[in-house]
């Protein structure tokens, strides 16, 4: 526990923050010294540097979750055992939530109150949740006939390799951490170069609920080397990642000489339809929540929504006022009804406002925003004003491309049919919400839309008991759930012949 | 039996105090005088543990959340199966108090409860059992004073029922239903709703156990439970009750009953407004349940009920391990356990060796208090379960058996008995035929496997069979063949908060522990969606 430093929060809490690799329950040093410097969103300070993992970094992290799952946790841990490890990790989150959250605050620019406590929450869910699942994977036995019978056994991988980014930097750990423990294997994670404090400071936790070591290893670095090192290695039995679509093809590809199992939850671009028969209020309210929550720096954020042409205009008025009234900038540490904060890097705030220039140019109608905030206290960080467009068509850029921020594109419909055909025109499908009091349109509608999600009435209250993923370009695989668990899990069958005499 | 109240200051009709004292000639007048006289006994007693732990034992019924008097005012002595001694009296329930039950579970049931967010009852669970861990000490002393279990068992019963409990919890926000596709023109699914109140009837083998294994998958699932248990082994259920109120269930959720079968038992089986009623006894009392649950108002059912267990071992087993297991399986909890196996039959080549060596692991049993170091097996549970054991053990030695080893009362203070093996054993035979729920076990000999297959499934009941042998083939084969809800290879008694566990036959309905618990605490709803346009 030598790699620590102190840091002071702004609002004058100090905290001790692990600085080191987390690799078989020790916070060490990076073999070449080199550091990354973790920064405050909403000043562009440096909050501090933590080390950085190179290749041999990498391996050394493998070698221990190798060393682990070997050693101790296949065999010498039962499923009901690795379940308590997970409730007393649940418990340690628990109690360390306010610390958790303020760092998250800190770290990735959301806001406190509104948002980074309810990303701890979640964590807290998720833990427990897996926890109970940890003695609950069942295979199956299977009749064949007098002579023969089966059964399935769902077991671990061994390593797997866990890259998360960095809108959620401690729910996207977690979602990953929890069913891969509660499925019995052991792990190395890379968190995102930008965001990899409240992950490090997670360690302590993994270390105080008693885990063997090697179980959880976390690793700070750079896609192109530490995560690119976790896809190729030989000893990585599996690899999951959330992030762009772009890089996930890397992550494809990267897997395919050693043949890796792969998860990936990627990009996405996902319609919200609002029909005329629709509560319209909420409708405005949970399109507002869809794209401008997290700084639309969600990856199944609404970001397109369609408008039967009806209430086209009344919808955008409404909309117009309420995201103005509701969607408050501030300092994420501000006071507690600040609900914009900061983009999480410059590289990610000057794209939007590119797009933003892209949009104006292909001759969408700006309604909202469009710029950085103006007041003195905004000069140094990261922000954007929440940004409306309107009179879109799917040719444009900002309908077609995902854009990562709280920008959002309006666009109106006559029928269902073109509705259904608007919301499928895209590579990405990860979600998609649907408003309308006519149950039979919902579910039409939501058999129709190629998406992993579909909300009916709601946008982006996604939920832990129930699984989360993309189709087309938006990834493979499911977290959370059930579902979730069995992708840490591979079948084996066993096969017992007691009768069949050759 | 009903037995009066001892405590001293008992009152009359809440006006005259008498004293009343314990001696078994006045016990026919202090029958009679129960009657018409309740007593008033605090709702709280201290109670001194032989191993010297002290603790605070509650003796009112648990109704939504607090510990009340019985309506009535009636009470029991409970007593200490290992002294005969009396360690406190309970308040007894009565039809009426049923009803107060009842209501509070239909309210509790009603209120937020069986709507809300599942992983709220999950967290109610994970904490119930922590709090079963932190008090495990005196619970397992609890269990060991009351029903008489060696500690060392009563240990172990304690922390499958934490174990148990936890895994419920888990379980809470883990109840699906299921999407079914049916073309185009409808939208269907299937929910899995709680059933409502559970009335829920516990015995006396596996006081807190049981409890466990009933109130867990009920509240996991949503429903609001009144629970009896056994009249000769209160003490535990009322503790955890206070458990439940300190984990935050809300009021109504569990109630917990003392009282007596025939009368609050009754009243559960029969009661309009239980939706459910989950039966752990005898076969016959069972039966009654299921008859009484149908004239009322057809409640669902599961019963968990007796067995004959056959615990089988083959020539080519580890004849060391599977003595240690027909041990295990016959003398464990002295031989009260519904699923015992309490009839041996061993391979006729290995017969006589295994018979040796039985016979000197059965006397090497250390049968005493069950706070002794080294106790295996305390005494049996009440007077009655002696006389009926002691009654078997008389008619097996008039039908021809061959006693090898024990036959006698141990002692006569308490209620032991000594570990008890018959031989040369014919099918007809009574002793072979009955549960005698006590540590008493049959022996004979088989020639193969077809044959020992025909013996093993000559009962009416099927709860469980042991299977001894190296032999894969014959192992799976005789699994397969046996009806019993639970089959052990290479071992005995052996329980796991993730394995089912239930009968075939006369053994019982529905399956307790498991996933597949948590199916007889709830009902499905198809919800078929027309799409119009």
């Amino acid at each position: 526990m030598s790699k620590e430093v102190e840091i002071t929060l702004p609002n004058g809490t100090k905290y001790l923050q692990p600085t080191g690799l987390f690799i078989n329950n020790e916070y060490v040093c990076g073999s070449k010294g080199n550091l990354i410097d973790s920064i405050d969103p909403a000043t562009g300070q440096v909050i501090c540097s933590v080390e950085c993992a190179e290749e041999l970094d990498v391996d050394k992290a493998v070698q221990a979750a190798k060393a682990a799952f070997y050693d101790v946790w296949k065999d010498s841990i039962s499923p009901s055992e690795r379940g308590d490890l997970l409730y007393k990790l649940y418990e340690l989150t628990k109690a360390n939530k306010d610390i958790l959250a303020q760092i998250e605050a800190f770290d990735s620019g959301k806001p406190l109150e509104t948002n980074a406590v309810f990303d701890i929450d979640e964590c807290i869910g998720v833990l427990k949740y897996y926890a109970g699942w940890a003695d609950k994977s069942h295979g199956e036995y299977i009749p064949i006939n007098k002579d023969k019978w089966c059964l399935t056994k769902h077991e671990p991988f061994g390593v797997v390799g866990q890259i998360v980014p960095w809108n959620y930097p401690l729910g996207m750990a977690i979602w990953k951490i929890a069913p891969a423990l509660a499925a019995g294997n052991t792990l190395v994670l890379k968190s995102a170069e930008n965001t990899p404090l409240s992950i490090l400071y997670f360690g302590k936790l993994i270390l105080e609920a008693g885990f063997p070591p090697g179980v959880v290893n976390f690793i700070s670095g750079f896609g192109p080397i530490a995560g690119s090192a976790l896809a190729t290695h030989q000893d990585v039995r599996k690899i999951a990642f959330t992030g762009s679509t772009h890089t996930g093809r890397i992550i494809q590809k990267l897997a395919s000489d050693t043949l890796k199992a792969v998860t990936l939850e990627c990009g996405g671009k996902s319609p919200l339809l609002v029909f005329k028969d629709c509560d319209l209020d909420q409708a405005v309210k949970w399109a507002a929540i869809g794209i401008f929550s997290n700084m639309g720096q969600i990856c199944t954020s609404t970001s397109r929504i369609y408008i039967e042409e009806e209430i086209y205009q009344e919808f955008l008025n409404k909309y117009v006022i309420h995201v103005k009234q509701e969607y408050k900038q501030g300092l994420p540490f501000e006071h507690k009804d600040v609900v914009v904060g900061p983009q999480v890097s410059k590289l990610q705030r000057d794209k939007i406002l590119e797009y933003i220039e892209i949009g104006k140019k292909e001759g969408a109608k700006l309604l909202l925003g469009g710029s950085k905030p103006l007041e003195d206290k905004y000069s140094q960080g990261w922000f954007v004003e929440p940004t409306i467009f309107s009179d879109v068509n799917n040719k444009m850029r900002i309908v077609r491309e995902e854009i990562f921020g709280p920008v959002v594109v309006c666009g109106k419909f006559k029928t269902q049919e073109e509705a259904i055909k608007l919301a499928n025109d895209t590579e990405y499908g990860l979600g998609a919400a649907v408003f309308t009091k006519d149950n039979s349109k919902a579910f039409k509608v939501a058999d129709a839309i190629e998406a992993g999600m579909v909300w009916i009435n709601s946008s982006n209250d996604s939920d832990f008991h129930v699984p989360f993923g993309g189709v087309k370009m938006s990834g493979h695989g499911r977290e959370l759930g059930d579902y979730g668990l069995n992708t840490y899990t591979q079948a084996k069958a066993i096969h017992v012949n007691t009768g069949f005499l050759l | 039996m009903l037995r009066v109240s001892t405590f001293t200051g008992a009152k009359v009709t809440g006006t005259t105090t008498i004293r009343t004292t314990i001696g078994s000639q006045q016990l026919i007048t202090k029958s009679l005088l129960a009657r018409f006289y309740s007593s008033q006994i605090p709702l709280k007693v201290p109670v001194t543990l032989p191993n010297g732990i002290k603790y605070e034992q509650p003796t009112g019924l648990f109704i939504n959340n607090e510990f009340v008097a019985s309506k009535q005012g009636k009470t029991f002595e409970v007593l200490n199966p290992s002294t005969e001694d009396v360690i406190c009296d309970v308040y007894e329930s009565r039809e009426e108090d049923v009803d107060l039950a009842v209501d509070a579970a239909s309210k509790a049931f009603n209120s937020e409860w069986s709507s809300q967010d599942p992983a709220i009852r999950g967290e109610y669970l994970l904490k119930l059992a922590d709090l079963i861990e932190e008090h495990s000490e005196v619970l397992a002393g609890i269990e060991a004073l009351d029903n008489g279990k060696a500690l060392i068992s009563a240990r172990g019963d304690v922390a499958l029922v934490a174990k148990y409990l936890r895994s419920c919890g888990g379980w809470a926000d883990k109840i699906f239903g299921s999407l079914i596709e049916t073309g185009d023109s409808h939208f269907n699914y299937a929910r899995r709703e709680p059933l409502g109140v559970c009335g829920q009837i516990i015995p006396w083998n596996f006081p807190l156990l049981m409890w466990s294994w009933k109130v867990g998958p009920a509240l996991a699932t949503g429903n609001t439970v009144v629970l009896k248990s056994a009249e000769s082994t209160p003490l535990s259920a009322l503790y955890a009750s206070q458990l439940v109120k300190e984990a935050g269930f809300p009021a109504g959720v569990v109630n917990t009953l003392s009282g007596f079968g025939k009368i609050t038992g009754n009243a559960i089986a029969a009661h309009p407004k239980i939706k459910k009623v989950a039966f752990t006894g005898s076969t016959a009392t069972g039966k009654h349940i299921m008859k009484t649950a149908a004239e009322s108002n057809l409640k669902k059912v599961t019963l968990e009920l007796g067995g004959k267990s056959p615990n089988i071992v083959f020539e080519d087993a580890d004849i060391n391990k599977a003595v240690a297991n027909i041990i295990l399986g016959i003398y464990y909890n002295s031989g009260e356990v519904c699923c015992a196996g309490s009839r041996v039959y061993v391979q006729e080549s290995i017969y006589d060796e295994v018979a040796k060596a039985f016979k000197a692991a059965a006397e090497a049993v250390k049968v005493g208090d069950p706070f002794e170091n080294g106790v295996f097996q305390g005494p049996q549970t009440s007077q009655n379960q002696l006389n009926k054991i002691l009654d078997y053990i008389n008619i097996g030695t008039q039908e021809g058996a061959t006693l090898i080893s024990g036959g006698k009362r141990k002692g006569n203070k308490g209620y032991f008995v000594e570990p008890t093996i018959f031989g040369d054993v014919s099918e007809d035979m009574r002793i072979v035929k009955e549960e005698i729920f006590g540590p008493v076990v049959t022996m004979s000999k088989f020639k193969d496997v077809d044959e020992v297959i025909k013996l093993g499934n000559d009962t009416e009941y099927g709860l469980a069979a042991g299977i001894h042998t190296t032999n894969l083939n014959t192992a799976i084969k005789v699994a397969h063949s046996l009806k019993a809800g639970t089959v052990w290879i290479n071992t005995y008694n052996d329980f796991h908060q993730m394995v089912p566990f239930g009968g075939f036959g006369q053994s019982g309905i529905g399956r307790e522990m498991g996933k597949e618990a948590l199916d007889n605490y709830t009902q499905v709803k198809a919800v078929r969606i027309a799409r119009t346009n």
